[in-house]
């Protein structure tokens, strides 16, 4: 069974220009999928669509086998927004805000039991940050603040992460640290991941599975496939 | 000691101490969600609507806490729909309870001929109101409103932190938003009397701005607030007592000078390093 499969997927904002249509995707288990594509080309509108924050206006998505908003009610997909930041004034620590990612999985009501604690301090130390646990995070750098904010969606233990456009404002270094990380997820953990990015950068070596999307999927295999003409995926016209 | 002997002579202070020091803390636990989440003027609109109560209880000749309870709650849950539905944009949605409330209020009061210096009570606070009644009421709804707020506090963090991430990650939002706004209405039904109904949205505010910039963590800023807002309720009674002022404004005038003094002292250290 694929983890996402989209059948004549489309979208249109009401009274709106039609942003997607005849989007046909099927994306395995373990698979590191990168989506690109020109901005306003409809990429971050397909990952809404995937994860139940958008509704189709036409065609079918199911995660999981499932309807989106199942796969939400199950907690089993991470997702990290675009910009994807505090939007709290008040000072957060690391240990804070990945406690606060154990929620899907802990429950709401229940008190944090051990597994839920040793789940946190693990999904800590898998990003890198396992020193800088009571760091606030507005005191971390912007490569390390991705770390912090994966390390949330891990604590949850999903089966899928999502990330939208994770590079932004990231100097190299971090991406290639970040690209080895998300490697490393779907080599370990066996988590699916799917990569929104209109620049692949550091991370394109580890995707195996390119999708370049404006309105609908113009390409969709290896890297290694994409033609000469479309190697900077976000300059597809 | 004189002032503290003194003062608590009188029962009528025993009582306003009893339902501020709830008040007080209950006010910042509350609001420090708001404020995360950019709703800190929501307590404003949820004021005017609780005036509007209290002038249905002086028409239908009903205890005014009681219906404004019923109207700050209600009205606190109407809001977040109006917001989650992104029917109208959220800053509007307040408007139009702000003067639907506000125009609601005087409508009725004018038809119960009750437009007079008793609603000053429910508009500024004061500490010669409170019954024993009230403060069990106060105590009641405030003690079960602060245990919610430790009860669901992880998923209220992680709401605040980033609500599409928490609802696609499985987190029930919705339900956390409406229980969010219900304890909204019940701290500003429960505060009007001590704090007043123009007033409370700043003890729900003002703690938390100041602690966030003292506290270097999430907990440590909620803890710090019920701190600061215990002790804006408190020493804002006794001045209320001693100089004879409305205890609302005093509160409120506390809570203020603590935020001044604080973000002259974050300055002036950022100056010196």
């Amino acid at each position: 069974m694929p983890v996402i499969k989209t059948g004549d997927l489309g979208f249109a904002y009401p009274r709106g220009p039609e942003v997607l249509h005849d989007i046909d995707l099927s994306i395995e288990a373990g698979e590191f999928v990168g989506i690109a594509g020109p901005n306003g080309g409809g990429k971050t509108t397909l990952v809404r669509l995937i994860v139940g924050l958008e509704r189709p206006t036409t065609g079918a998505v199911e995660v999981f086998g499932a309807s989106p908003a199942e796969a939400q009610r199950q907690a089993r997909i991470g997702y990290l927004p675009q910009r994807a930041d505090l939007g709290i004034d008040a000072p957060i620590t690391v240990g804070e805000l990945v406690t606060a990612g154990r929620t899907p999985r802990a429950g709401l009501l229940r008190p944090l039991g051990d597994a839920d604690r040793a789940a946190i301090e693990a999904a800590i130390d898998r990003v890198g940050l396992g020193e800088q646990t009571g760091r606030a995070i507005r005191s971390l750098s912007g490569g390390q603040r991705q770390r912090a904010f994966i390390a949330k969606a891990l604590a949850g233990e999903p089966e899928l992460l999502v990330l939208d456009e994770p590079t932004a404002g990231v100097d190299a270094e971090a991406q290639e640290s970040l690209a080895g990380l998300l490697d490393s997820l779907r080599r370990d953990l066996a988590v699916t991941v799917l990569y929104v990015s209109h620049e692949f950068g550091a991370i394109e070596p580890y995707v195996e599975r390119l999708v370049v999307v404006r309105e609908k999927v113009v390409f969709d295999g290896p890297p290694s496939r994409l033609p000469d003409t479309w190697h900077d995926p976000s300059h597809v016209h | 000691m004189f002032i503290s002997a003194s003062i608590l002579d009188a029962e009528f202070m025993r009582l306003a101490f009893a339902a501020g020091a709830i008040v007080g803390v209950l006010a910042p636990a509350v609001g420090f969600f708001l404020v995360q989440r950019q709703m800190s003027l929501i307590g404003d609109g949820i004021g005017h609507l609780a005036f509007a109560g209290v002038a249905l209880g002086y028409l239908i000749n009903v205890d005014p806490v009681v219906t404004a309870l019923i109207f700050s709650v209600a009205g606190a849950v109407g809001i977040e729909q109006l917001r989650a539905l992104r029917r109208t944009a959220g800053d509007q949605a307040l408007a139009l309870f702000f003067y639907t409330g506000i125009a609601l209020g005087v409508v009725m009061l004018s038809a119960a001929k009750a437009l007079n210096a008793n609603l000053f009570t429910f508009l500024f606070g004061s500490i010669l109101t409170v019954t024993k009644g009230d403060v069990l009421l106060v105590a009641t709804l405030g003690i079960a409103a602060l245990a919610t707020v430790f009860v669901l506090y992880r998923g209220l963090v992680a709401v605040s932190i980033d609500e599409e991430a928490a609802r696609v990650s499985g987190i029930p939002v919705t339900e956390l938003n409406v229980v969010l706004a219900g304890l909204a209405g019940v701290t500003i039904a429960v505060s009007m009397q001590i704090v007043g109904i123009l007033l409370i949205a700043a003890l729900m505010v003002l703690p938390v701005i100041t602690a966030s910039r003292i506290a270097s963590s999430l907990q440590g800023t909620l803890a710090l607030s019920m701190g600061l807002g215990l002790l804006a309720v408190i020493a804002g009674l006794v001045a209320s007592y001693y100089l004879d002022l409305a205890p609302g404004g005093a509160i409120v005038l506390l809570s203020a000078a603590m935020f001044v003094v604080t973000a002259l002292s974050e300055s002036l250290m950022l100056r010196r390093a």
